[in-house]
């Protein structure tokens, strides 16, 4: 038994950094995390700008940074841009490492992935300002820039993949079979999602292919597998080797990590309909999708116990590491809110949530707590490898980082479970005679002061990421270089991580 | 540890994890079996679509505000998609229908209700008060939190409109070659129901579309005006009185 877990992939966690032989491209995993990072706050300060506007309306200045404009702006920035840069820079980090081979391709294709993936961002966020959207959730961008991510999105994957083919570890690690779904799978979401038909080859507006209830379906198919493969299996695939790095224990069951893997993709698909409850999408849909969303509930909480227990032995290191702190914090805000989830996607809470500001709140405890708080962990963790540096410059800003955005989260959620909760109870409200109790802008009125709270949740957030961004800038400017140890090769941290064979 | 389950499971695995190809393989079957027992039916099941007379094509000015809709992303702020509870059918009308946007592309139904449902605004209020709110929300509703409009007071940009219903045929709205031919004119005519057009042929090319200088100026054709047509024609297609509920099953 041990022969076989300590093969499976376990080995190639520990060969991790140990082959300077090989020589990894770590330039571009360096440019990944500083964009990363610089995306990152746009995405913040946006995000603080529109809640903002929701409590104060005059902060809509012009026709360009009107809430309607801004909003794709904030979630393709925190997103695509926030998230897309740390899911590939941290991709290339692991794929290399745990296949003991350089990234596939040469420096200039990854050089070409890097710009051109920026490129789209940009494309992406001017053209919302200048009123270019498909007014798909999450899927704003129109047919030309959809066309240019598929390109760059098909390299990606050769790069990847290819590096995985050059491997000198016969397993391939869990976290790649992670990263490798998420590729994958957005892929597929994005070009079916996004099949349109232009006015005009010199014209940026197009037309869906699919109206109506069909191109429901498919968008929230789409929507939600955005959250179950770019927010969730992409940074599973973080957990599944910083966690285990930073705590040098191994992961805490191999077995799990099986089912958890195959459990999870195959399940999550399903759940899209959970968005269009009690909507004009027929009956069996919508029970499909909620079934599957309370299914879903245990692979999700499967994934966390591996996560979480992989610090077995090693828990005292929370008091001492706030890097791992933001990593496990992670991990229980992925589990608190693959638990709200489920709940949310029956179909009588549901009745209630929908169309309210309580799954605003549920979508920051994943965004701000799990794909944030894990990214965090990730950019601490890689920082001062890439760069060659002894130690971050100051812990003490990493823990003040830490408390600082967690208390902003708790400010947010409840804010927005209060809002949403009263917002939703207001609308059904009857008065003695049977009539609404309430116009619809006194439930807008009622929302002002959850509004502030929330803006200020969002303020300390972006407070805390500003830290980050000047401790990280202080570690690469004037850190302590790591002695001898040459730039990609073996640091300290890493000789002493040689993890036992995991438990199957 | 473990028995023999687990060791089955980590002994078949194996094969997987060594070889990448396989693994893409098994990914792609994985991921596909959900979305394709969920979205094909709505295809093939016929009962999808209800059976109802009056949903039509959008006309020219309609759509075009449509798209300014899309543009300025009301999405994020207003539903389209009116649920079967007795609040929404009191606050807005009539519950949604699928027939009601099956010429919607793409589908504006909404996930967040910052302001009101809009799939049954069409007829609530007159013209002069959605310019007045447009251009100042706050002067007719103190509590509103939607940014203003104004802007939306420039000329409307009308040189591809035939080519924009033309990419609808593509992608299968049932515009004939008289609608797309008379596009300019039905453009112009809707706005305009003092000027010298084919007020008849429009009304009869897209019944119900409302008629009216919707902005207070006749001399130019702006945006605003495509936004109100659209605004007034919003859940009026369908007459309710003619259904029952089992008439209106999936």
């Amino acid at each position: 038994m041990s022969t076989v877990a300590a093969g499976s992939g376990d080995a190639a966690l520990a060969n991790a950094d140990q082959n300077a032989a090989v020589g990894y491209n770590e330039a571009v995993v360096r440019l990944f995390t500083l964009a990363a990072m610089f995306w990152g706050i746009a995405a913040f300060l946006v995000g603080v700008v529109i809640a903002l506007q929701l409590a104060y309306p005059a902060l809509n200045l012009n026709e360009w940074t009107t809430f309607g404009r801004l909003r794709p702006l904030h979630t393709s920035a925190a997103v695509f841009a926030f998230g897309g840069n740390v899911l590939i820079g941290t991709s290339f980090y692991v794929v290399q490492r745990t296949c003991r081979a350089r990234l596939f391709g040469g420096h200039d294709l990854a050089l070409f992935l890097f710009w051109g993936y920026q490129i789209f961002i940009v494309l992406a966020g001017t053209s919302y300002l200048l009123g270019g959207s498909q007014s798909r959730e999450y899927a704003e961008p129109e047919w030309y820039i959809d066309l240019w991510l598929t390109f760059i999105w098909v390299i990606y994957l050769v790069l990847y993949v290819g590096t995985i083919y050059r491997r000198r570890e016969p397993h391939i690690y869990v976290a790649n079979w992670f990263y490798l779904a998420f590729i994958l799978t957005i892929a597929v979401l994005h070009i079916i999602n996004n099949l349109a038909v232009p006015i005009s080859w010199t014209s940026g507006k197009s037309y869906s292919l699919f109206s109506g209830v069909q191109d429901a379906l498919i968008q929230w198919w789409y929507g939600h597998n955005a959250v179950g493969f770019f927010l969730t299996a992409g940074f599973l695939g973080i957990m599944y080797y910083f966690i285990p790095k930073r705590a040098e224990r191994p992961i805490y069951s191999y077995r799990l990590s099986i089912i958890h893997f195959w459990a999870l993709i195959f399940l999550y698909i399903w759940a899209g309909p959970h968005h269009l409850h009690y909507t004009a999408l027929p009956d069996w849909a919508q029970i499909l999708g909620m079934v599957f969303s309370v299914m879903l509930w245990m692979p999700s909480w499967g994934g966390m116990i591996n996560g979480l227990m992989t610090l077995s032995g090693a828990w005292d290191k929370l008091r001492t590491d706030p890097v791992l702190r933001f990593l496990v914090a992670a991990v229980g805000f992925y589990g608190m809110s693959t638990f709200e989830g489920p709940v949310m996607s029956i179909k009588q809470v549901n009745a209630l949530s929908h169309y309210t500001d309580w799954t605003i709140g549920h979508v920051h405890s994943g965004a701000l707590g799990w794909v944030a708080f894990v990214s965090f962990g990730a950019i601490y963790f890689m920082v001062p490898k890439l760069w060659g540096r002894r130690d971050l410059y100051s812990n003490k800003l990493v823990s003040y980082h830490f408390w600082i955005a967690t208390l902003g989260i708790v400010l947010y959620i409840t804010a927005m479970w209060i809002s949403g909760i009263m917002q939703g109870l207001m609308w059904r409200s009857y008065d003695e005679l049977g009539f609404l109790k309430y116009r619809f802008v006194e439930t807008v009125e009622a929302m002002h002061p959850y509004y502030v709270i929330r803006a200020l949740g969002g303020i300390l957030f972006l407070l805390g990421a500003l830290l980050m961004v000047f401790n990280i800038w202080k570690t690469i400017r004037s850190g302590e270089p790591a002695g001898e140890i040459k730039q990609g090769e073996t640091t300290q941290n890493d000789q002493s991580a040689s993890p036992a064979p995991a438990a199957g | 540890m473990a028995g023999k389950r687990g060791n089955i499971i980590v002994r078949n695995h194996g094969k997987i994890e060594r070889n990448v190809t396989l693994m893409a393989v098994l990914i792609a079957i994985t991921i596909s079996i959900g979305g394709l027992v969920e979205i094909v039916p709505l295809f093939t099941i016929k009962t999808t679509i209800e059976k109802v007379d009056g949903v039509r094509p959008y006309s020219p000015l309609e759509l075009a505000g449509r798209n300014i809709y899309l543009r300025e992303g009301c999405y994020t702020c207003h539903s389209q998609m009116i649920r079967p509870f007795r609040d929404e059918v009191l606050r807005y009308g009539p519950y949604s229908l699928a027939a009601e946007s099956m010429f919607d592309h793409p589908f504006q139904w909404g996930s967040k209700r910052t302001g009101p449902d809009l799939a049954r605004v069409g007829g609530k209020y007159s013209n002069a008060w959605h310019v007045q709110h447009m251009i100042n929300p706050q002067s007719v509703e103190p509590g509103s939190v939607m940014p203003s409009y104004r802007h939306l007071m420039r000329p409307l940009k009308l040189k591809l409109i035939q080519a924009h219903l033309r990419a609808n045929q593509a992608v299968g709205v049932p515009y004939t070659k008289a609608q797309v031919a008379a596009a300019r004119g039905d453009l112009r005519a809707q706005a305009d129901p003092e000027g010298e057009h084919d007020h008849d042929g429009l009304l009869k090319r897209y019944p119900k579309a409302v008629v009216a200088d919707f902005d207070g100026n006749p001399a130019v054709l702006t945006e605003m005006d495509a936004v109100i047509a659209y605004m007034q024609i919003l859940g009026r297609m369908v007459d309710f009185r003619k259904y029952k509920t089992k008439d209106l099953q999936q």
